[in-house]
């Protein structure tokens, strides 16, 4: 996390420390923290025209392209801070209108507002076409090159400012300053917890059935930046981001047997998360990310074991004589749900996160594999499997179980960080073509997310700072 | 039961490998040839596969090498055990060879949880090796999970044909 300051100490609440010291400095703005547009009233009328009139007739939120009080260059766009502001409001009207909960009308459709409207919206020209929601925002480079970005949101039937916040990010974050202000309007008209600006690592798939190469991946949540991290010479599978973003623990066959690494994005260097002779899989991290959970098996038998991040001696967490396999923390640390066939089939069960008190909380016919505790705390997702394989979610206690997607083979839950969205892989009967796909707690709004090639494998990690 | 190495015939090698994974690529050696007189003509003739090594092993076991398992299960059935005692033997008369056993799943199965009954799956064929007297320090497990599979379709057939404990020799 560099260079990335929140103003208004209303939303640091949740921020880490390090944001926090960094936004301890004086803001560049005065005591309302926010940097205001300065007032220029020399023009009064809108400019840009609508585009697509058919678009407002389901609007629900309208995202006007971001203004520039000076078309500037900017390494964020070549076209300068004013093409920009455009870029801008597309990232936020492509984030709100994938989750189900909103219709957004994006730049393309709309009038663009003026600098100086920013802070004050020409209320009769949104009122007039029954927009209920409004974006405006700004985007200005500093001397230093960075981006300052303001992102207000306004009820145009009530002509009121609900949320206004800015950031000051580095050129190539300006998709982040996006992704904030997209937090910012889906958690105050949703009530839930933010979510947009994080990442996802996954595993990039091609190549045939019986040859396929494996990369390990990461992207933003809405599929940019996307970056490959191995070449593909050896499988790679199952990663996921360590809390911070810095590092991803994953498992390779890159010395001819799987065993899992820490991998650290910064250095490019990798280490294995434990020296031994036998196989280790199914890494997890603990929310604090001071301890990696990973499945081991000595002599055909699997049990799970917990390493400090830093390495060291491992602690044997439990003893069964079936698979114990995986491990997901409660975010509180607590506990850990995991999957074992000790009963005679893959089931749920949960255990102290010291490996005590171990009982199976899943009773409804089937398998569980793959449980997942919610960021939240309140539900578990997992992969049930009664010949098909589909994404279900059940309360920490195993009851209310229910269905999410309905497809031949879906797997492999992760959470979004507000623990309202569920990311899994699909994979088709046949050609084993895998690829990534995202659904709501309703079941409702399921849709494919775009990879730029197969994909499987999701680990969504938690907000940025 | 057992097919006498001596026995094997063209014939009984097509029957075998109707319901092999890897059909071999040629047939087995043919006996030792007479190196009497010197080759008329410089053209290689096929002598087979050096014995030790893993050509020689496949073309042995014409399809034995592997073994396959029901449905999330890792126990040796009667037809396992057979192809297991005819790998028992061939690396018994090869006491310095080295064997890997890769252990698979089909693809009806999470990722992690199959890379554990692989594993499992593996061992069961070594454990059963090294009870018919191979050296267990001479056997190495791999587990691959479901993400090798043989057969490629998405039906009851090829599954079985992936749910698999495979033994290659080192060379």
């Amino acid at each position: 996390m560099k260079q990335f300051i929140a103003f208004f100490a209303l939303f640091l609440a949740p921020v880490p420390a390090l944001a926090q010291q960094e936004a301890a400095a004086p803001p560049p703005a005065a005591d309302a923290g926010i940097v205001l547009p300065p007032e220029d009233d020399d023009e009064g009328g809108l400019t840009g025209s609508v585009t697509d009139e058919s678009a407002w007739q389901d609007l629900g939120i309208a995202i006007p392209a971001f203004a520039t009080n000076a078309n500037v260059a900017t390494p964020a766009n070549a076209q300068g801070t004013y093409e920009l502001g455009r870029e801008l409001a597309r990232v936020i009207t492509s984030d709100l209108r994938n989750n189900g909960l909103f219709r957004p009308v994006g730049p393309d459709a709309l009038p663009r507002p003026e600098f100086a409207q920013i802070n004050s919206p020409s209320w009769p020209t949104w009122r007039a076409r029954s927009a209920e929601m409004l974006v405006h925002g700004y985007v200005q480079a500093g001397a230093d090159g960075r981006l300052t970005v303001g992102c207000y949101l306004y009820d145009i039937q009530l002509q009121e400012q609900l949320e206004r916040e800015g950031w000051v990010v580095e050129p190539e974050d300006w998709r982040r300053a996006a992704h904030k202000c997209s937090d910012l309007i889906y958690s105050r008209l949703s009530g839930e917890s933010p979510f947009f600006d994080s990442k996802i690592a996954y595993i990039a798939e091609s190549g045939p059935k019986d040859a396929r190469i494996k990369r390990l991946a990461i992207m933003d949540s809405d599929g940019a930046n996307h970056r490959f991290i191995t070449n593909g010479r050896s499988t790679a599978l199952t990663p996921r981001y360590s809390p911070d973003y810095k590092s991803l623990v994953y498992l390779s066959y890159i010395n001819g047997n799987p065993r899992i690494y820490v991998y650290d994005i910064g250095t490019g260097q990798q280490r294995l998360v434990t020296q031994s002779n036998n196989p280790t899989f199914s890494p997890r991290w603990s929310p604090d990310g001071r301890s990696i959970l990973y499945s081991m098996a000595v002599g055909g038998n699997t049990d799970i074991y917990r390493v400090s991040a830093n390495g060291g001696q491992s602690t044997r967490l439990t003893n069964s004589p079936g698979l114990d396999v995986g491990g997901s923390y409660s975010p509180d640390g607590s506990r850990i749900v995991f999957e074992s066939d000790r009963s005679g089939a893959q089931q749920c069960y949960v255990m102290d996160a010291d490996g005590s008190n171990q009982r199976r909380i899943s009773f409804f016919g089937g398998r569980c594999a793959t449980p997942e505790w919610s960021p939240r705390g309140d539900q578990i997702a997992f992969t049930h499997v009664v010949g098909d394989l589909r994404v279900a979610v059940m309360s920490p206690s195993g009851r209310n179980m229910r269905h999410l997607t309905d497809g031949w083979q879906d797997e492999a839950p992760t959470w979004a960080p507000n623990g309202r969205i569920i990311q899994f892989f699909r994979t088709a009967r046949n050609s084993g073509d895998a690829s990534l796909w995202q659904v709501d707690l309703t079941g409702r709004n399921e849709r494919r997310l775009p990879t730029p090639i197969g994909a499987s494998d999701p680990s969504w990690g938690p907000v940025l700072p | 039961m057992r097919f006498p190495i001596t026995a094997m015939t063209a014939a009984s090698a097509l029957a075998l490998a109707a319901c092999s994974s890897s059909p071999p690529e040629q047939l087995p050696p043919q006996p030792a040839p007479v190196q009497e007189t010197p080759a008329p003509a410089p053209t290689p003739t096929p002598t087979g596969p050096v014995p030790g090594t893993n050509a020689h092993f496949m073309s042995q076991m014409q399809g034995r090498n592997v073994v396959y398992f029901d449905t999330d299960k890792f126990d040796i059935d009667a037809d396992d055990a057979a192809s297991l005692q005819a790998q028992a033997e061939w690396l018994m008369r090869f006491p310095d060879s080295q064997a890997t056993i890769e252990g698979h799943c089909d693809e009806r199965g999470t990722r992690d949880y199959n890379l554990a009954l692989g594993e499992r799956r593996a061992n069961a064929a070594k454990n059963y090796l090294v009870g018919l007297g191979v050296d267990a320090g001479r056997l190495s497990t791999v587990s691959y999970g479901k993400e090798r599979p043989v057969a490629l379709g998405s039906d009851e057939a090829s599954w079985a044909r992936n749910r698999r404990a495979a033994t290659i020799v080192i060379d």
